[in-house]
């Protein structure tokens, strides 16, 4: 078996937000880093998107069932808050699968002060800019509610975390 | 849970994060990462902004099923779990000094021993009332965070780094709903007026220094260094919103001395009796 460690990053990957299932950790940039120690455990870093996030629990737990599966026997996963997670960490084949599965991708260096000025947020069903906001909290930390004004679809936007 | 059970569960579509799993609690060795565990006037310091963060995500959560919309519901249960999330890192780190769990603090401490401020127990009120105390305590947590990221003790720092993204967004959602009860109707400015009125004593005691800040030094920040600038920030929300602010007198409060209002004993009754009445019961 290689041990390199492209390989361990390549299993790690393989694990997916659990409310997102389209998006791997490494799309969502929350997989920070992957070692294998002197002793042949591996070490997973990954970092949380919000502080109080539940999938943390589950990303953690899913990933060392994907090392399990690949005969990994001892496998550590650490949390890290520094550096503080941003959506800049988003790979661009994540905001595509995410515009797919119907979540807007974030757009723009996000809000300043209490009059939002970012970029217009696309509607991911009709495409059209001529959206709005109805909630800046969603149905998870990490997403508004948007709802398009041509299409009349409400739909998630996952928002600016810069 | 064994790895076999769970083997087709990561990248599975049906696994969701709302599946509770045993262990949730955070780890010490989790936050221990930043550097190793703190002193007593650090984990001091900690602890208090834990008990805060706590003592507020327990509060707010009390809306969920009973926001007056479907969003605000949402909204306030998100800023629940922010709050929650910076809990569980401050007690986490303060823990650590003392070989307890998040969970030891949390659930196993008597009304005495939380270092909370009154401000953060106040009862949820009316909506108008929620509102205005997350207003004050936002722009608040958003300078003391801002300022701790340049705090000497790396942990703080990074958990504030974390924090500060998220209070960001809460201090926007009081600040827009204020302009909005402030200006909206003659019913809706009644009772900002109001909130104003009976949360004020409170806001004194966010200001006050203690002897731990000698201690401290660089790693925490003076809570009375932040006054000009939250009473400068709070007026502006207030003056857009068509509000004054009061010029009442503060009350006398000893949060950080752990003495509370009546209000905390039976908040951490209710947060603290499943936890109690079955010891080391796991979902």
């Amino acid at each position: 078996m290689s041990t390199s460690t492209t390989t361990l990053w390549a299993i790690a990957a393989q694990v997916c937000d659990p409310e997102i299932p389209v998006l791997s950790i490494e799309d969502l940039g929350i997989l920070r880093d992957v070692q294998l120690a002197e002793d042949g455990g591996v070490r997973v870093v990954i970092t949380p998107t919000y502080s109080g996030c539940p999938a943390m629990d589950a990303i953690r737990e899913d990933l060392q069932t994907a090392f399990h599966a690949e005969g990994y026997g001892d496998v550590t996963v650490d949390l890290v808050l520094s550096p503080a997670w941003t959506t800049d960490w988003m790979s661009e084949s994540g905001k595509l699968k995410l515009e797919e599965y119907g979540i807007a991708p974030p757009t723009g260096t996000g809000h300043r002060g209490p009059v939002t000025l970012g970029l217009a947020v696309k509607c991911p069903l009709c495409h059209s800019l001529n959206t709005k906001e109805l909630s800046r909290f969603g149905s998870t930390s990490c997403k508004a509610l948007y709802q398009c004004r041509e299409c009349l679809e409400p739909f998630d936007y996952f928002k600016v975390l810069s | 849970m064994s790895a076999t059970e769970t083997t087709e569960s990561y990248g599975d579509s049906t696994a969701s994060a709302t599946r509770i799993t045993p262990g949730n609690a955070l780890r010490p060795e989790d936050i221990q990462l930043q550097q190793g565990a703190p002193g007593e006037a650090v984990a001091q310091y900690a602890l208090r902004l834990g008990d805060d963060a706590l003592v507020l995500a327990q509060r707010l959560s009390n809306w969920i099923s009973r926001g007056p919309e479907i969003e605000e519901d949402i909204a306030l249960g998100n800023i629940a779990l922010d709050q929650l999330g910076h809990a569980r890192s401050f007690l986490s780190y303060a823990g650590l000094a003392w070989g307890k769990s998040e969970d030891d603090l949390a659930y196993w401490r008597e009304e005495e021993d939380f270092r909370s401020l009154h401000l953060f127990e106040q009862p949820n009120g009316d909506f108008g009332v929620t509102i205005m105390r997350q207003l004050m305590i936002s722009i608040y947590q958003h300078l003391l965070y801002t300022e701790l990221l340049d705090s000497s003790d790396e942990t703080i720092s990074a958990i504030c780094a974390k924090a500060v993204k998220e209070v960001d967004y809460h201090r926007d959602h009081a600040i827009m709903w204020t302009r909005r009860l402030g200006i909206g109707t003659e019913e809706s400015a009644r009772r900002m007026r109001h909130a104003l009125e009976v949360l004020w004593p409170y806001v004194g005691e966010l200001f006050e220094d203690e002897d731990l800040y000698d201690e401290l030094g660089d790693a925490g920040v003076r809570p009375s260094s932040l006054r000009e600038r939250w009473d400068t920030e709070f007026a502006a929300v207030l003056e857009s919103a068509d509000l004054e602010v009061p010029t009442g007198p503060f009350a006398l409060c000893r949060g950080r001395h752990g003495e509370h209002s009546e209000h905390l004993g039976h908040l951490l009754a209710e947060m603290q009796v499943l936890a109690r009445k079955h010891p080391g019961a796991s979902w």
